[in-house]
C-alpha cells in the first residue's frame, strides 16, 4: 500500500508535468487544428535556458533569497520560450495557414528538427547538469516520501492550470479564444482579432511549456537536448487522451498518463513503460475514438 | 485524331524516362562503391516512399509509424534467416505477408479513428515495436544489439554482395514497383483510394466501403515496406532496433509530403530531396541536420503542394478552389 501511495505520488508529479505540456498541444489545435510537432522543444528550451539563467552569475545574489529567484527564474524563461513560440508561429505555420494539413505537420516536424539540432550546436550533445536547488527537503507523510521539489511542482501546475482554466472560461478574453476555436470567419465578423488570439496562444502553451521544461531540470538535474522528443511525445499522448482541443481534457490526460506510466514501471515493467503508455491510450481510442473528453463529432453530409 | 495526337505525346514522354532510367543503371559502371551504396539507399527509401504513399498519398490517412512494418519486415527475414538458413529471396515474399499480417491486424480496430488521432496511434504502434525489438521478447530480436550474420540474398548461385550487384538488384525491385504502382493508381482501387481520401462519406454513398479500402492501403503498404525490409537486412547483415525509430518513419513521411502525396515521380525527387541531397552534404556534418530541419520548412512554405505533385491532387484541389471561388461571387454552388 505504500509503495502504491508513493508510486501514485511520483505519478502525480510527472503527470502534472505532462498535463503542462499538453496544454500547448491542446490550445494550439484546439485553434489552428494542428498538431505542433516542435513544442516538445519549447518545453526542452525552456530547461536549457533556465539552466543559462542559474549559472550566470548576474543571478547568484538572486538566488540568496530562493522564493523570489525562483520566481524571477520561471517568469525570464516563460517570457523568452514564449517570444521564440510566437517567432515559431511567424516563420513555421502563419504561411501554411491555408495549406493542406500534411504539409503543416511537415513543417513542424522541420522546425522541431531545426530547433533540436540548434541546441545540440550551441550547448553539446551531452547531458548538462542542473545545480541543486532544494532538493533534499523531504518529508514523511505516513511512510511516503514527498520532496519540496515535488510539492513546487505540483502546486505550480495546479496554478497555472486553474489559472487558464479560469482564463479561459471566465473572461471576455477567454471567449474570443473560445470563438475562434470553433470558426476563424464568423469570429472576424464579431469582430475578434483571430491573428491576435493566435498570437496569444503561441505565448501561452510555450510558456507553460517552459515552466515545465524549468521544473524537470530542477527536479532531476540533468537536461539533454533530446528530452524535448521524449517528454513531448508523451504529453502528446496525454493530450490525445484526454481529447485534443480540450483544455480540461488535457489536465486530466497528463495526470492520468503520469500515474499510468509509473504504475506501469513500478509494477509490471520498467523497460517497457512507454510501450504500455501507449497500449493503454490504443484502447482508449477504441473505446472512445475523440478521447475521454473529446466532442464525438458528427460527419458532415 | 485526338487519340493519334495522345499516342504522340505519350510516346514523347516515354523517349526522356527510359533514357534516364537507361543512363541510371550505368551508374554503378562509374561510380565508387560509397556512391553506388548511396544510390542502393536511395532505392530503399524510394520503397519505402512509395509504400507510405500508397497510405499517406493514395488513402490520405495520417502515419507517423511506418517504420514499424518496415522493421517488421527486417526482423521476419533477419530471424527466420539466422535460423533456420532459409535464403533471403524466398523469405522476401514472406517478410511480406508478415508485414502485411502485422499492419492487418493492428490498425483493423483503430481505422475509424479521425486524421490527428490515427496519427499518434501509427505513432504508437511504431514506438511499441521499436521498444519490443530492444526488450528482446522471447529471446528472438537479439536486444539492443539486434541480430547478426545475416545472409546475403542470392539467385540461381549467384550471390549479390558487392555494392554494384545490390543495385541492380534494388532498383530492379523499384522499377517493377513504380510500374506496378503506376498500374495501381489508375485501377479500380486507386481510385476508390482517391475517392475516399478527398470525401469518405460520398465514397460511401456510392457503395464504397471505405474501410476496407483503408485497410487494404495498410497492408499493401505494409506489405511493400516488409520487401524493403528484406533488402535492407540484406544489403547489411545486421539490424538494430535504432535504425527502425521514429525519425525514420519522420523521413519517410517527409519523403512523400515533399515530393506530393499521391505522385509516383513525387516520391522520387522526395527521396531525393531527404536522403540523397543530406548525403551530398555530409561534409558540413554537425549543422547539417539544422540546415535539414530548416529546409523542410522552407519546402513546405514555398512548395505546399510538393515538388513535384500528382496531376490529379491539383486537378481536385483547383476544382474546389474554383467552385469556393464561384459561391463567393454569389453564384450559385
Amino acid at each position: 500500500m505504500q509503495e502504491f501511495l508513493q508510486q501514485l505520488v511520483n505519478g502525480l508529479t510527472m503527470g502534472s508535468v505532462y498535463a503542462l505540456v499538453a496544454l500547448g498541444y491542446t490550445m494550439v489545435y484546439g485553434i489552428l487544428k494542428l498538431i505542433n510537432f516542435a513544442h516538445g522543444e519549447l518545453f526542452m528550451l525552456g530547461g536549457f535556458f533556465g539552466l543559462t539563467w542559474l549559472t550566470a552569475s548576474a543571478f547568484s545574489g538572486l538566488l540568496k533569497s530562493p522564493l523570489l529567484g525562483l520566481l524571477v527564474l520561471f517568469l525570464l524563461v516563460m517570457a523568452m520560450v514564449a517570444v521564440i513560440g510566437v517567432l515559431l508561429d511567424r516563420v513555421a505555420y502563419k504561411p501554411l495557414r491555408r495549406s493542406p494539413r500534411l504539409t503543416a505537420v511537415v513543417s513542424a516536424l522541420g522546425a522541431s528538427i531545426f530547433l533540436q539540432n540548434a541546441v545540440m550546436l550551441v550547448f553539446g550533445s551531452g547531458y548538462l547538469v542542473f545545480p541543486d536547488v532544494a532538493r533534499d527537503i523531504y518529508w514523511m507523510v505516513g511512510g511516503v516520501k514527498i520532496t519540496l521539489m515535488r510539492v513546487i511542482i505540483f502546486l505550480v501546475a495546479v496554478c497555472f492550470m486553474v489559472g487558464l482554466y479560469l482564463l479561459v472560461q471566465k473572461t471576455q478574453l477567454g471567449a474570443a479564444m473560445r470563438a475562434a476555436s470553433l470558426d476563424h470567419d464568423t469570429s472576424r465578423l464579431m469582430g475578434i482579432d483571430v491573428d491576435k488570439i493566435i498570437m496569444l496562444v503561441f505565448v501561452i502553451g510555450p510558456a507553460l511549456g517552459a515552466a515545465a521544461g524549468l521544473m524537470v531540470g530542477l527536479y532531476y538535474r540533468q537536461i539533454n537536448f533530446a528530452m524535448g522528443w521524449t517528454y513531448g511525445i508523451r504529453a502528446f499522448t496525454a493530450a490525445i487522451m484526454g481529447g485534443i482541443g480540450n483544455i480540461p481534457g488535457a489536465m486530466i490526460g497528463g495526470l492520468l498518463l503520469g500515474i499510468i506510466e509509473t504504475l506501469g514501471a513500478g509494477y509490471i515493467s520498467a523497460t517497457w513503460k512507454d510501450a504500455i503508455s501507449f497500449a493503454i491510450l490504443i484502447f482508449i481510442l477504441i473505446w472512445r475514438p475523440t478521447g475521454l473528453l473529446g466532442e464525438r463529432v458528427a460527419d458532415k453530409v | 485524331m485526338k487519340e493519334r495526337l495522345r499516342n504522340i505525346r505519350n510516346r514523347h514522354h516515354w523517349w526522356p524516362l527510359v533514357l534516364l532510367g537507361a543512363g541510371w543503371f550505368c551508374v554503378p559502371l562509374f561510380a565508387n562503391s560509397y556512391w553506388t551504396d548511396v544510390a542502393n539507399f536511395f532505392g530503399i527509401y524510394m520503397l519505402l516512399g512509395l509504400s507510405l504513399n500508397i497510405i499517406v498519398g493514395y488513402a490520405g490517412m495520417f502515419n507517423l509509424g511506418h517504420a514499424a512494418f518496415y522493421a517488421v519486415g527486417a526482423y521476419t527475414t533477419a530471424i527466420i534467416n539466422t535460423r533456420f538458413g532459409i535464403p533471403l529471396l524466398v523469405l522476401m515474399p514472406i517478410a511480406a505477408l508478415t508485414a502485411a499480417g502485422f499492419a492487418a491486424l493492428i490498425t483493423r480496430p483503430v481505422l475509424h479513428l479521425r486524421g490527428d488521432y490515427l496519427c499518434i496511434v501509427t505513432i504508437g504502434f511504431g514506438e511499441i515495436v521499436r521498444i519490443a525489438l530492444i526488450n528482446n521478447p522471447f529471446g528472438l530480436t537479439g536486444g539492443p544489439n539486434g541480430v547478426l550474420g545475416i545472409d546475403r540474398p542470392a539467385l540461381f548461385g549467384f550471390t549479390f554482395y558487392q555494392p554494384g550487384h545490390f543495385f541492380y538488384l534494388i532498383w530492379v525491385i523499384v522499377i517493377l514497383v513504380m510500374f506496378g504502382m503506376r498500374r495501381l493508381e489508375n485501377s479500380r482501387l486507386g481510385r476508390a483510394w482517391n475517392y475516399v481520401r478527398e470525401d469518405e462519406l460520398a465514397a460511401e454513398a456510392m457503395g464504397i466501403d471505405a474501410t476496407n479500402m483503408k485497410l487494404l492501403a495498410f497492408i499493401l503498404g505494409a506489405g511493400l515496406a516488409g520487401i524493403a525490409g528484406t533488402l535492407y537486412a540484406g544489403k547489411m547483415t545486421v539490424i538494430a532496433p535504432e535504425s527502425f525509430g521514429f525519425w525514420e518513419s519522420v523521413v519517410m513521411f517527409a519523403i512523400v509530403v515533399l515530393g506530393g502525396p499521391g505522385s509516383i515521380p513525387g516520391v522520387v525527387v522526395g527521396t531525393f530531396g531527404m536522403f540523397v541531397l543530406p548525403e551530398i552534404f555530409r561534409g558540413f556534418s554537425s549543422a547539417r541536420m539544422l540546415v535539414f530541419g530548416a529546409a523542410m520548412m522552407l519546402m513546405m512554405i514555398f512548395r505546399p503542394q510538393g515538388l513535384w505533385p500528382s496531376q490529379r491532387v491539383l486537378r481536385v484541389r483547383q476544382a474546389e478552389g474554383l467552385e469556393s471561388q464561384g459561391s463567393a461571387a454569389g453564384r450559385p454552388a
